[in-house]
């Protein structure tokens, strides 16, 4: 898992490098203060202060380099992690360009944004406590330990005795916190479900006027959550009291020893004539407490950071799981870089999405169709046309069978060409920020405006852009709010030809246009692009009834195949469909 | 509501819900912060009356004296430690009971809160009032508030203790304390500055990837992946920078103040042995003397003190963005809670009732009969039978002043009868039905349900009446029983099945794993649009109200399930007064009164044959000349 992350820290490795060395840096210069400060303090109390200048030089310079080092060591530690978290991010994104969708199936929009948001940001706050303050803490309690040790190491043995103590003291509390706290979190992102559930059904709500119950369930889980929230914060808070205790008595143990010692040379001397229990200066008492308050204080901090990196390696477990995804689909060692022209052709084809799944989504699929045609697919949803089509562009494989696109397998293009040769015009049209002109150049960024203009002629869709305010030029809405359904839809198609395609495809993308000029869009086709293979997948029959070939689908089989005239013969399914819409007329919609 | 309006509710809430408690933490609190600074005073106590005399009169000297400064010490301590275990665990309680209580609250008033609210605040922005700023708060209740409290209070004791020793040395301390707020506010402002634009920025990153996820098979379709990629890092790169800066004004306050604070330590010491050497008079609470005489323990004491004086300002400028944040979001629930409810003065409510000899008679138990009961000014209590008759009469209507979405309207709606609205979007279909539940009110005019001015009845009870089958069919999670008896708490499981059967659900619903006991996870996800319908018609037959909205689904269901939901919404709408906004022409046909709408106007109405014969603008709709949405 670290790994995987560490392979995005790249550009950054020196300030990752740099941010912890300055930050040990800092410590040693900080580490010596409380030192020096007991020789200074030790000069006022012996009335002496010759010496006062040199030390508090030595001093403020120690002081100094202390802030120097900590402003190093933030700046790059606030680079490091924040590239860090760039190339994650980053990382990530590319990704998911490079993903098939059988892969993408697998996750959803929301995981995927929280990947590159949430979850980034808690790595990145994770990395930048990790080159910082997971260094600093660690190193200031053993430079403490070692500085006490030197003062007097008999007195320090005390400290010895309160660290590992109050460190299990921590774990304890910890382990069985942490866990109660997940849930309580998993618990808590239920609740924000359900709130997001009442929000968007509110009209229902207030239509049943189930204001009440609803003000019921909401209460109970608030307060489960409130219970379990209490039992982990007051397990948590004994920390507090813990590390006060152990504060507190090593303090008075070391102040009421050390003024012994400072006094008495308690405890005799030894053979050597050194004193058994050490010496000590008054200055150097008070160094003492404060190397045990910095040792103490440090630990709580590791404490806290180990908290943080619960929190961290969920985050980075989901962040390399999807780092390691890897696309099902890859381009072919030397792959075919032409497509010929747009016959299309599907040769005894079975498919599934999901090897576990039971059901084949395709079963036995032959078909092939000459370059020029138009085709027309009908049958109800769920019956395999749009994953049909999808196998065309080669948005997934096959599982059997072979599908070719102008006599060449689809599996041996170069995937760039095949999906430039195949234009997919959507069921759901998707419209990005940007000029009319800039959604339509999707197809083709540097076509002029005449081919522009032509493309959304052929779709009927340059009268209604001409009568918008700023034509060409105007934007459209996050979500292409300011157009309608079938203006929309139209643009969908112009973009769609613009790409000068082999082969065209209208996954039932003419839905919202009305009859008159859906008509006019396929006359259109017919007559400027000749030679392009147009394929309409759709619901009505009045979409497909002029094609050369009409297939009927239903439970991932081709059922019947003609021409609209023979199909009314021949197909029960068809007929009935027919019939169907014949009730409400071809004006439905 | 300023910051420190918002501070003083806060805090006096957290009191009166508790108030006992909170004064204990309170007490504690001063105990626990007491017991910390009293580390300086002890060391300053025992090098005065220990250390010093005991190098010049020997240990026995001063025996006692040292036991009686170790039991004081003990009893601070103990005094301290249970200081803090009782408030610490006193404000685990208190803070998530507050918390509680303000979810409650919150979401009690959301649910009481009109359509209005709704349609107008993002359902983004509604929930952030529940994630981002109850968040907020809850650190700031579970740890900035005790906190920052604690380090005032210690910062108070240890100036007044500062202030007993010497005026001298405090003053010079207040120096360096000016001077740490100082560069505090400078790069504290620098970093929040950053902090704010690289939030932004971030956002912008959220709403790049957010378009791409959701465009996926167009990028994928048109091999845009490389031209997104180089898009995208432009928009990574500026938050690169954002939160680099950001983040580096961050990272280096504590550095920078730690070493401030080391630096005041130096030139107090250097400040105070210059004071001791030349015998300078000090003067404090404690009195007026030379230093020479007895304050050796003073200058070493106020060293310690002065360290501690900075952790607690570096402390203080830790959790200030915190406080600040977390005052930022309590000031927007604050205003969430402030917001006016839907209001009901009406006074006409529905009760059960049995027909006797052509009167009216109010009973307890359920009847499946229902009547207005009707108080009037005079005293008079009248019954009228509820039928679902529903007359609007010229009513206008507007969201917003000036703008009117609704001229003039007049619709009657006989018993029993459907009537089609149709016309194109924002032509005011959707406004006409959310009035007569009321989720709106009209400008002018009146609408009558059963003759009765909807005005004047009891908002529940007129929705109650009023049963609806919206395009977003909204489910929620529970089992599939739970939501078709959605409407109607007490319907029995035969009144389920039946609901069930008459919507054409039941059948696929005994396909589920568990039939109707089956859980629908959030949202009813794992089911397909058109099986979600059947149960939101369900639904609607449990509730089983004389008037039904419907809004017809647009999106494409496949012909089976579509020729299922068509036929179950049938048998829903039989016997029903109807306002369907039709979008499927067999529907519209069978209606028996269209209404065409354009621009909050009727601009024909009658029924299909005359309407065809009129050859105007529902005569192009019906011939596909015009798109019909």
């Amino acid at each position: 898992m670290l790994k995987t992350l560490a392979r995005s820290v790249r550009e950054y490795k020196r300030e990752s490098l740099l941010a912890p060395l300055f930050v040990a840096l800092e410590v040693v210069a900080e580490i010596f203060l409380p030192l020096i400060m007991a020789v200074l303090i030790d000069e006022i109390l012996a009335r002496d202060i010759t010496n006062l200048v040199q030390i508090s030089l030595v001093l403020v310079l120690l002081a100094m380099m202390a802030l120097y080092f900590g402003y190093l060591g933030g700046k790059y530690s606030a680079i490091a992690s924040s590239g860090f978290a760039k190339n994650i991010r980053k990382d990530i994104f590319y990704n998911v360009q490079g993903l098939s969708f059988s892969n993408f199936d697998r996750y959803s929009h929301t995981a995927l944004v929280t990947r590159m948001t949430t979850d980034t940001t808690n790595v990145q706050n994770a990395y930048d406590l990790l080159v910082r303050v997971a260094l600093r803490a660690p190193l200031m309690i053993i430079f403490s330990i070692i500085m006490a040790f030197s003062i007097n190491a008999q007195l320090s043995l005390i400290f010895l005795l309160a660290l590992p103590m109050l460190s299990l003291g921590i774990f304890l509390v910890y382990k069985y916190a942490i866990p109660i706290f997940r849930r309580v979190f998993d618990k808590y992102d239920k609740l924000n479900k359900y709130v997001q559930e009442n929000i968007k059904g509110i009209r229902v709500v207030k239509t049943f006027v189930q204001e009440e119950y609803e003000k019921t369930r909401f209460k109970a889980r608030s307060e489960d959550i409130r219970d379990d929230f209490i039992k982990g914060e007051r397990l948590v808070v004994i920390n507090q009291p813990a590390f006060q205790f152990t504060l507190y008595v090593v303090m008075t143990i070391v102040a009421i020893a050390g003024s012994y010692i400072i006094v008495n040379t308690f405890g005799g001397y030894d053979a050597a004539g050194n004193p058994i229990w050490g010496d000590l200066s008054t200055g150097q008492l008070s160094s003492l407490i404060i190397y045990g308050m910095q040792m103490l204080g440090n630990l709580m901090m590791l404490g806290m950071i180990f908290v943080m990196f619960t929190i961290f390696s969920a985050s980075a477990r989901r962040i390399t799981r999807f780092l390691h995804e890897e696309s099902d689909i890859r381009n072919p060692e030397d792959p075919i870089t032409h497509v010929r022209n747009g016959a299309v052709a599907f040769d005894d084809v079975y498919f599934k999405y999901t090897e576990e799944a039971e059901n084949w989504v395709l079963k036995d699929i032959n078909l092939s169709i000459n370059p020029g045609e138009t085709i027309g697919i009908i049958g109800g949803t769920g019956m395999g046309k749009s994953s049909l089509i999808s196998l065309i562009s080669r948005l997934y494989d096959v599982d059997r069978g072979r599908v070719s696109v102008g006599g060449v397998d689809v599996r041996d293009y170069d995937i760039a060409t095949l999906r430039n040769a195949v234009s997919v015009v959507l069921q759901n049209n998707v419209l990005f920020t940007g000029t009319i002109a800039d959604n339509i150049r999707w197809g083709d960024e540097d076509a002029p405006l005449e081919a522009v203009e032509r493309v959304a002629r052929i779709a009927c869709a340059h009268d209604f852009i001409m009568s918008f305010p700023e034509g060409y030029d105007n934007p459209i809405e996050q979500g292409g709010t300011n157009v309608s359904g079938g203006q929309k839809q139209r643009l969908c198609i112009a973009r769609a030809l613009l790409k000068k395609p082999k082969i065209l495809i209208m996954d039932d993308s003419t839905n919202a246009v009305d009859t008159k000029t859906e008509r006019s869009i396929r006359e259109g086709l017919r007559t400027h692009l000749p030679d392009m293979t147009k394929i309409i997948i759709s619901q009505r029959v009045g979409s497909v009834e002029d094609a050369d070939q009409i297939f009927v689908m239903d439970q991932g089989r081709i059922v019947d195949s003609g021409t609209h005239e023979t199909l009314l013969e021949t197909s029960d399914i068809y007929q009935e469909t027919h019939a169907m819409q014949q009730l409400g007329d071809d004006a439905d919609e | 509501m300023s910051k420190k309006a918002t501070l003083f509710r806060l805090i006096k809430e957290l009191f009166l819900t508790n108030k006992k408690a909170v004064i204990i933490v309170f007490i504690s609190l001063i105990f626990a912060s007491a017991g910390m600074m009293s580390i300086s005073v002890f060391i300053q106590i025992i090098i005065d009356d220990a250390i010093m005399p005991a190098l010049d009169a020997g240990w026995p000297a001063v025996a006692d004296r040292l036991f009686a400064i170790l039991i004081a010490m003990i009893v601070v301590y103990t005094l301290a430690i249970t200081g803090t275990l009782l408030y610490t665990q006193i404000m685990a309680k208190v803070g998530q009971d507050y918390l509680d209580d303000i979810r409650k609250a919150m979401f009690e008033k959301m649910e009481s809160l009109p359509i209005n609210f709704f349609d107008r605040n993002s359902h983004g922005d509604i929930m952030s009032y529940y994630t981002n700023d109850v968040d907020t708060l809850r650190q700031f209740i579970t740890q900035s508030l005790v906190q920052f409290t604690m380090t005032m209070l210690t910062l108070m004791f240890i100036i007044g203790v500062m202030l007993y020793y010497s005026f001298i040395l405090t003053v010079f301390v207040g120096i360096g304390a000016f001077i740490m707020f100082k560069v505090t506010s400078r790069v504290g402002g620098k970093s929040s500055e950053r902090f704010k634009s690289q939030q932004k920025s971030l956002g912008a990153v959220e709403g790049y990837i957010e378009e791409m996820m959701h465009g996926q098979r167009v990028v994928k379709s048109f091999v845009r992946e490389e031209k997104a990629k180089e898009e995208f890092d432009a928009l990574n790169e500026t938050w690169y920078d954002d939160s680099a800066t950001a983040r580096h004004y961050g990272n280096i306050l504590m550095p920078v103040l730690h070493n401030i604070g080391n630096i005041l330590y130096v030139s107090l010491a250097i400040l105070g042995s210059i004071l001791v050497y030349f015998n300078v008079t000090n003067i404090g609470f404690s009195g007026i003397y030379p230093f020479s005489i007895a304050t050796i323990g003073i200058v070493v004491s106020f060293l310690s003190l002065s360290r501690q004086f900075s952790q607690n300002i570096r402390m203080v400028s830790q959790q200030a963005p915190m406080v600040a944040m977390a005052l930022g979001g309590a000031s927007r629930i604050f205003y969430l809670l402030s917001l006016e409810e839907e209001h009901d003065e009406g006074y006409v409510t529905l009760v059960n009732c049995i027909e006797e000899d052509g009167k009216i008679r109010e009973v307890d138990e359920e009847t499946g009969e229902w009547a207005w009961k009707h108080p009037h000014r005079d005293g008079r209590l009248t019954y009228r039978k509820l039928e679902g008759d529903i007359v609007l009469s010229n009513v206008d209507f507007q969201y917003v002043e000036d703008t009117p979405v609704l001229k003039d309207v007049s619709v009657y709606a006989h018993p029993g009868q459907t009537i089609a609205l149709v016309g194109e979007t924002g032509a005011g279909k959707t406004t006409i039905t959310n009035l007569i539940n009321r989720f709106y009110e009209i400008k002018d005019g009146k609408v009558r349900y059963d003759g009765i001015n909807i005005n004047k009845i009891k908002k529940p009870d007129l929705r109650r009446s009023i049963g609806m089958v919206l395009q977003d069919t909204s489910l929620f999670s529970g089992t599939v029983r739970d939501n078709i008896r959605y409407g109607r708490k007490d319907a029995s499981d035969a009144d389920v099945i039946e609901a069930a059967k008459t919507a054409n659900a039941y059948d696929f619903i005994q396909h589920l794993p568990k039939g109707l006991d089956t859980d629908l996870s959030a949202d009813g996800a794992n089911l397909s649009e058109g099986q979600r319908q059947l149960i939101s018609i369900a639904r609607a037959a449990c509730a089983n109200s004389p008037v039904l909205i419907l809004d017809e689904a647009t999106s494409s269901i496949d012909t089976r399930t579509e020729a299922l939901v068509q036929e179950g919404m049938n048998r829903l709408m039989e016997g029903r007064t109807v306002f369907v906004i039709a979008h499927r022409l067999s529907t519209v046909k069978n209606a028996d009164a269209i209404m065409v709408m354009d621009h909050g106007e009727i601009i024909e109405r009658g029924d299909h044959d005359s309407l065809i014969e009129e050859k105007g603008v529902y005569y192009q709709l019906y011939t596909g000349a015009l798109e019909m949405e």
